[in-house]
């Protein structure tokens, strides 16, 4: 698989009161074309920061990240970012939302794409509802199927699903994989859940306290759909667990 | 029942404040203050002979113009000023300053610029309620979250539909809100703008009665009148903010 992203010694300090806080440290990875990758670390490393840095929101103070061996300079729609906030906007409907990143195609087939992605992740019949008449999980599926609709190569996610409580938070996870089964696409998740790093991912990379490096790389080798009781993936969950410092055992 | 127990207490009040008055003034045996039931006569009297609707509609004319030509002026202002920092650091300053400026103050520079005709209480009209919506259109500007400039960026939207799209819906209720702001104190303004006024305009009828034989009954009939047709413009406004595009703000 060719490379997709490529974060090659990135650095990132912001300054603050007493003086410069360094954040990310020399932060090298690749991700391949089609790989889902997870990053896990303690909370305030960097991982968002990390994150915007590599979708072009924010620029690094030393290093580069490479889209397809083209520097990253500012965020397209090849790369569409899922945030925790979420960003539906609450002044259109949710077939307007869905067509708002839809460029250069006749009205009908925006809408008409608009309305396959809503019914592909549950949303059929609600398309022309505005977003404060949905629920939380409802906002959710809208806010991926607006990403999706204009077939991203690669989806950034930043802990998409933590505001959910915990039974949502596991449908969404696999409706997510049903789609990702689906459609090809790179994906760089962020998430404090070492649970749904590996359901989700191929990889996995636990990053450290600040200043951040990359502390280990696990892989994945389990085949979809994941049984996430199985003896393999709670011994990588307690691995992974150890790096970040919790004994999972003892709790 | 809800809406008996809602609406009935300040009936009631009301009747109790005219009840009062009504006592006084029997009381006192006042020729020249007026009894409730000789402001209902009064009013009659102006409806008779069509002149209250004629001072109805002159004040709302005068308003109209003033109150639109500021939201013209204020609006694609505020929208400027929200975007461009440099226009707000240029401008905002200058209208800080004028805005606490009364707009009655304004009255001999009116009257030397636009005479005494409609043009003079339309200017201070305008005046009155430019300066609030332009605040309320800028600061809405300024308080578009983050999140949602981020995904229009994200998407690559050309700039026209940046602003289409996502700078002027987030906005509008601000808009809204300003709006209402800027009419409320359009009508406060309209009584002191049209003393100034030949012959036409509720604020006419009150000062008129009052100095064409101490007509104190139709002084109090054109204050209640100003009062209702105040609330009836701001219920109007309040409709606004139920149009489906802005509802969102409302809600939750």
């Amino acid at each position: 698989m060719p490379v997709k992203v490529r974060v090659d010694d990135v650095g990132k300090s912001f300054a603050s009161d007493d003086g410069a806080l360094h954040v990310l440290d020399r932060i090298s990875f690749e991700v391949a074309d089609g790989e889902t990758v997870a990053i896990v670390g303690p909370s305030g490393c960097g991982k968002s920061t990390l994150l915007n840095i590599i979708a072009g929101f924010d620029r690094p103070d030393r290093g580069t990240v490479s889209i397809d061996g083209v520097a990253q300079c500012k965020p397209s729609s090849r790369g569409i970012l899922i945030s925790q906030q979420g960003s539906v906007f609450p002044w259109l409907t949710v077939q307007q939302n869905l067509m708002f990143g839809l460029n250069g195609q006749a009205h009908g087939d925006k809408r008409e794409l608009a309305d396959h992605y809503a019914a592909m992740v549950g949303l059929k019949g609600f398309e022309t509802r505005y977003p404060h008449e949905l629920s939380g999980g409802m906002l959710k599926r809208a806010e991926l199927a607006r990403a999706l609709v204009v077939k991203p190569e690669i989806l950034y996610m930043d802990e998409p699903f933590s505001a959910l409580d915990a039974l949502l938070h596991l449908r969404m996870r696999n409706e997510l994989l049903r789609i990702l089964e689906k459609e090809r696409h790179t994906v760089l998740l962020i998430t404090h859940d070492v649970e749904e790093a590996i359901h989700v991912a191929n990889r996995v990379i636990v990053l450290s306290a600040r200043p951040t490096t990359i502390q280990a790389t696990f892989d994945v080798p389990f085949a979809h759909p994941r049984k996430l009781s199985s003896a393999p993936v709670q011994e990588l969950r307690a691995a992974i667990l150890r790096e970040l410092g919790v004994d999972s055992y003892s709790s | 029942m809800i809406l008996a127990r809602r609406v009935l207490p300040s009936v009631v009040v009301i009747a109790l404040i005219v009840g009062a008055w009504w006592a006084v003034v029997a009381a006192s045996g006042s020729v020249v203050f007026p009894s409730p039931w000789q402001v209902v006569t009064g009013t009659l009297e102006l409806v008779r002979d069509g002149s209250l609707w004629e001072h109805i509609g002159a004040s709302l004319f005068r308003v109209g113009t003033g109150f639109l030509l500021a939201v013209l002026v204020a609006v694609p202002l505020g929208l400027w000023m929200g975007w461009v920092k440099g226009a707000y650091f240029t401008l905002n300053p200058l209208f800080q300053m004028l805005r606490p400026i009364s707009p009655i103050a304004w009255i001999p520079i009116a009257i030397l610029w636009f005479g005494v005709g409609n043009l003079s209480p339309i200017f201070l009209i305008f005046l009155s309620s430019v300066f609030p919506m332009i605040v309320q259109t800028t600061a809405g500007v300024h308080t578009i979250e983050q999140r949602y400039l981020r995904a229009a960026a994200n998407f690559g939207v050309s700039r026209q539909a940046l602003f289409r799209q996502v700078v002027i819906p987030a906005v509008l209720p601000q808009i809204i809100v300003g709006m209402r702001i800027g009419l409320g104190v359009a009508w406060l303004v309209v009584v002191a703008a049209e003393m100034i006024a030949l012959r036409s305009g509720l604020g006419y009828l009150i000062i008129d009665s009052r100095n064409a034989g101490n007509r104190y009954d139709l002084v109090i009939a054109g204050m209640i009148i100003i009062g209702l047709i105040g609330l009836l413009l701001d219920g109007l406004m309040r409709m606004l903010e139920g149009l489906k595009v802005v509802r969102w703000r409302y809600a939750r």
